[in-house]
């Protein structure tokens, strides 16, 4: 009985939430992070329950008030969004845990607000992927981008200005996604995904057609941060909070890059997106300069945070790439990355979290080896997903860049070979210079004094959501067989 | 080539519309300014989907024994105007909290001038 | 008796070993122990597959599936248990002889050093009994990352260069195999280590074919030393001597060679190389390694970076051998990854007691040492003219060989490389021998021989590398597993 409102359960738990916690906050802040726990476990929850009974029973469409389409409204619960959805609800799971002391710590009383906007922001983001209805889908949208401009703005100093200028850049690319759909649904007359996937066919060709897909791109490239468009990126996830940052940055770029495989490889089709111009093929060397441009400018940064956030700006690159070579491989590749790089990134900027609570900063060129010693766990789990980052086997990171590869040789792309091979090297580069921080003396200091390095590490609510994430790399890489035949499947075509 | 300017003047007031949006996101320094034109951009495309749906002597959506079911030429299509009822409250939203910011801003940097603001942050 | 889990169980000895390792860091001696007693189950476990690989079988194990239709693959088959056998019996020699080097010289962060010692000698072992590529690839990834610990051991600017160094090489060698291996997965559908190669139902055009033989090239003779991407290894010397004797002569490097030789002969196959005139390739670079290698170590006065080039020549002794895909030259080739092995460490070990002994690095300080370490430098004596290939010890039964093959093959030239190369390397030992036997020493007075920890494990080598110059068979059967082995790449050929 619970599976045919699955859809629908998963995004008003969110709402739910989103109600329950200014209300219970207003009484006892203190309850605000519980009850976000609370909810987006059940979310998580449902998740994985929809998961499973989507292996099982296959997809689901959900009618809302039973109005089928193209009238009415429907959420689509099929592999693709079904695997989205297990994916952030389940990453935002442990980051919620994590968030309890660095929230009282970096914006102590608006714990409130913060986690009812963060349940605002997982309902957008929800609902983004499991709706089956282009205008729908702008206004989840919506919904979860002005969540994500406030919770960006609880940060430093010049976080408003970040999250100011998301806003202009975001929203402007939201419009032009709007005037996209608008373009659709004055040749189609139809609004729902696969009622029009059904039509386009026949507009094979079509300029209106064309000028909504690129307007499309665009729109939605802005929000996965796709080069050049990736301009609000870097500042916003600096100056945020680490807890927004934790939250926003593992899962709302892979948001967005959902929408473009939804539209490119669902709605449009490889044929008709490459009738009139080669748009998957430009995309993916988009894609690649992205990859590049963001591995080079984390070697340039000696704040964490920073690093990472252009760290993002390349590894959302690799989704995008993998979408663009629009084959079996690179889809696996390209999702099973999703996944990795969503956990990956929520567990490094857990970390760079941490280090702002523990050590009041957290900037790379004051790393010294008495970290190793203060926080020996946390270093672990730092050094899993930063090998996992850089690619090695057997961790989970490794994996995903070997089926893009097998993606590339198949439609004979050396370019973007090269481009996941050298940029795998300069990963390591600027992780392997955080390791050696960390983990050796520096030679011109030498060895720090004793009282340094007393055990310092944070407390369990921070170290182990960080552990699993990590620990669940090392199993992602052993099982990703079975992911990723599950992934093969999800392909359309 | 008179007819295909005339005979969409719609989507030229919107087209340009759009250009004066875009243009004063990218080139006006204030902050305000800035978000004047992404209103506007938003504007233009509500005034799109608005006038896709207008339609000369047609009736609203409501079952008029004057005119069967079957006449649709008779009847607007009510749908593109009610999403725009929802966009424009996504935009008043947006702006609200555009707003917000450039307080906060104001109030931590006292000023909204972009240059002055980078001078200021560095 | 089923022997299925050995290969797993081999490979995870020692990795299991660095819990108890870690734990007891507190107490060294227990501590040790534990490696001691992971290295000696390890060689137990590994001589017990030996029986099945002289028949010329294999023992194979399949766990989970890395990615669909790949396996996490385990086959011990004979080349691969001779190798193992090799890097896990030398291990419980350089496990005694570490004890003895780290404490004599006061190395710092002890327990990290046994524990990523044992995950490399888990790592050797992995390559050594991988069945396909990606096993391989995983197996050679985790050897790259816990050698780097090693490399950068004593934390001096000049070690953690080095270590960036290595790290540059090695890595990018790993993606190049990642490559290499996506290619050779997309072109036949296959990954799996087989007798004779993967590409016999396949034809590629030459300029594809050459163009992924670089690219293995690259991925594995990084590790192989081959010139000119060798540069890693000199600079490597910062590590700890124990680890350049496991690891920069046996463990590391001749997983190269190991490479090489399963890419030769078990992904091309030896027809394919041939067909192709990949060898040729390899022949030109292995001869310049050989000669230019041992040119570069006669400019050498630190005595470790000497070894390291001499180590970089005859790593393409074994090159070679592969190369010229001859039986007799194939079976002299993996013969000498035993030779070199016994030599080398134990040349290794040489340097490591001087220094901890003396503190003396520099060839040029080392007047007159041999009448205070009589037993290292005889010991020393032995392997450096084992290695010039002076009969009887097991450099010349080698060098023989691949003699031997290169005329099997109506080859002349790498003959002559190998007899100047002979007579560089007596070169380049001589002087050394020369100083520490006749010169006059000073400031020795007060010094005796190195610990027995130390001293025992290189008399051993040193025995052990004229015993198997008399008897190629003695113990374990490497002749004949090398001529099996050999003769079964060349027997899948030839119908």
């Amino acid at each position: 009985m619970i599976e045919s409102h699955l859809p629908a359960y998963i995004a008003l738990t969110f709402v739910l939430f989103s109600v329950l916690i200014p209300a219970f906050g207003l009484w006892r802040s203190e309850l605000s992070q519980p009850l976000a726990v609370l909810g987006s476990g059940i979310a998580a929850a449902f998740s994985v329950y929809g998961f499973i009974n989507y292996l099982n029973e296959g997809s689901i469409r959900y009618f809302f008030g039973g109005w089928e389409p193209p009238v009415g409204i429907e959420f689509v619960y099929d592999g693709l969004a079904g695997f989205f959805v297990l994916v952030i609800n389940v990453v935002s799971f442990f980051v919620l845990i994590h968030s309890h002391h660095i929230a009282k710590r970096e914006f102590p009383g608006k714990e409130m607000p913060y986690y009812a906007l963060a349940m605002l922001m997982m309902l957008g983001f929800n609902g983004m992927i499991l709706t089956g209805d282009l205008f729908n889908l702008y206004v989840f949208l919506e919904i979860a981008s002005l969540s994500g401009y406030a919770l960006i703005a609880i940060g430093e100093k010049q976080a408003p200005y970040a999250a100011f200028r998301y806003l202009i850049i975001g929203t402007a690319g939201g419009t032009l996604y709007l005037l996209g759909v608008g373009f659709l649904y004055t040749v189609t007359g139809t609004l729902n995904i696969i009622d029009m996937a059904a039509m386009l066919p026949m507009l094979y060709e079509s300029n209106a057609v064309f000028a909504a897909l690129i307007l499309m791109i665009v729109g939605i490239g802005v929000k996965a941060a796709l080069f050049p468009m990736h301009g609000w990126l870097p500042d916003s996830y600096t100056y945020a909070s680490s807890v927004s940052t934790a939250l926003i940055a593992p899962i709302g770029t892979k948001v967005a890059a959902y929408i473009l495989f939804r539209v490119i490889l669902w709605l449009f089709g490889l044929e008709i997106t490459d009738a009139i111009a080669p748009l998957s093929y430009i995309v993916g060397v988009l894609a690649c300069i992205g990859i590049l441009y963001g591995s080079i400018m984390a070697i340039a940064q000696t704040e964490m945070k920073r690093m990472l956030a252009y760290s993002s700006v390349s590894q959302i690159g690799y989704i995008i790439m993998g979408l663009s070579l629009a084959n079996p491989w690179g889809f696996a590749g390209a999702l099973l990355h999703v996944l990795n790089h969503a956990i990956m990134k929520a567990c490094l900027f857990m970390i760079s979290g941490q280090m702002r609570l523990k050590e009041g900063h957290s900037d790379i060129s004051r790393f010294d080896d008495s970290y190793r010693k203060k926080y020996p766990w946390t270093m672990a789990s730092f050094s899993i997903a930063a090998i996992s980052m850089i690619g090695l086997p057997p961790l989970a990171g490794f994996f995903s860049k070997w089926y893009l590869a097998l993606g590339t040789i198949d439609n004979s792309n050396w370019l973007f070979l090269a481009v996941i091979l050298i940029s795998s090297l300069l990963n390591a580069v600027y992780f392997f210079r955080v390791l050696e921080k960390v983990y050796m003396m520096d030679p011109d200091k030498g060895q720090k004094e004793p009282k340094d390095g007393e055990r310092n590490e944070p407390s369990a609510s921070m170290l182990w959501p960080t552990g699993i994430l990590a620990v669940s790399l090392i199993v992602i890489g052993f099982a990703n067989a079975v992911i990723v035949g599950i992934l093969l499947n999800i392909f359309p075509m | 080539m008179l007819d295909f300017f005339l005979g969409h003047y719609a989507y030229w007031f919107t087209i340009i519309l759009l250009c004066i949006g875009v243009y004063g996101i990218l080139f006006k320094k204030n902050l305000i300014k800035k978000t004047i034109g992404l209103a506007i951009l938003q504007i233009s495309v509500v005034l799109y989907f608005v006038s896709i749906a207008s339609k000369w002597d047609a009736t609203v959506p409501v079952l008029n024994p004057d005119f069967p079911a079957d006449q649709v030429a008779n009847y607007l299509n009510p749908l593109p105007h009610t999403l725009m009822l929802t966009a424009i409250v996504v935009g008043v939203a947006t702006l609200g909290v555009a707003f917000t910011l450039l307080l906060a801003i104001y109030n931590r940097y006292e000023t909204l001038d972009e240059e002055e603001l980078i001078e200021k942050l560095q | 008796m089923d022997l299925s889990l050995v290969p797993l169980l081999a490979i995870l000895v020692s990795l299991v070993a660095v819990v108890p390792i870690m734990l007891s860091s507190a107490k060294p001696n227990l501590r040790e122990f534990w490696t001691i007693l992971a290295a000696v189950i390890k060689f137990g476990l590994v001589l017990t597959l030996l029986p099945v690989a002289l028949q010329g079988d294999s023992v194979e194990l399949h766990l989970v599936d890395l990615a669909p239709g790949i396996p996490l693959a385990l086959k011990a088959d004979p080349l691969g248990v001779y190798f193992a056998v090799i890097a896990s019996g030398l291990w419980i020699f350089t496990s005694f002889y570490s004890i003895g080097y780290v404490r004599g010289a006061g190395e710092i962060k002890q327990t990290r050093y046994f524990a990523s010692f044992a995950v490399c000698l888990s790592a050797t072992i992995g390559i050594a009994f991988s069945a396909n590529l990606i096993t391989f690839l995983l197996f050679y990834e985790m050897l790259t990352v816990a050698t780097y610990p090693l490399v950068i051991h004593n934390e001096k600017k000049e070690a953690i260069n080095a270590g960036r160094k290595y790290l540059a090489f090695t890595l990018t060698a790993g993606l190049l195999l990642v490559a290499a291996s996506a290619l050779v997965y997309h072109y036949t559908g296959t990954l799996d280590f087989t007798p004779g190669g993967v590409f016999t139902d396949v034809e590629l055009p030459h300029t594809a074919m050459l163009l992924l033989f670089i690219l293995f090239l690259g991925a594995v003779g990084v590790k192989a030393g081959v010139m000119p991407i060798h540069g890693w290894l000199p600079a490597a010397m910062a590590a700890p001597t124990p680890v350049s004797a496991l690891l920069h002569a046996v463990a590391v490097v001749k997983s190269g060679v190991f490479a090489i030789t399963r890419v030769v002969g078990y992904v091309f196959g030896v027809d394919v190389m041939g067909d192709y005139g990949l060898n040729d390739i390899l022949i030109v670079l292995a001869g310049f390694t050989i000669i230019v290698a041992s040119l570069i170590a006669f400019a050498q006065d630190n005595l470790k970076r000497r070894l390291a080039y001499s180590t970089v020549g005859h790593l393409s002794y074994i090159v070679l051998g592969v190369a010229l895909l001859t039986p007799t030259g194939m079976t002299g080739g993996i013969m000498h990854i035993a030779a070199h092995a016994t030599m080398k460490i134990t040349l290794f070990f040489c340097a490591g007691a001087i220094y901890v002994n003396l503190h003396r690095t520099e060839i040029s300080n080392l007047d007159g040492i041999a009448k205070v370490m009589p037993w290292t430098m005889g010991a020393f004596v032995i392997g450096s003219m084992g290695l010039a290939g002076i009969p009887p010890i097991n450099g010349f039964f080698s060098k023989w060989t691949l003699a031997l093959g290169s005329l099997e093959g109506d080859m002349i030239i790498p003959v002559i490389i190998l007899v100047v190369s002979g007579i560089l390397n007596v070169g380049y030992f001589f002087p050394i021998i020369y100083r520490a036997y006749f010169k006059p020493g000073k400031g020795l007075e007060k010094y005796g021989e190195a610990s027995p920890l130390m001293v025992v494990p290189i008399v051993i080598t040193a025995t052990l590398s004229v015993l198997f110059g008399l008897f190629p068979n003695l113990f374990f059967g490497f002749y004949d597993l090398a001529v099996d082995i050999s003769l079964s790449l060349f027997n899948t050929a030839a119908p």
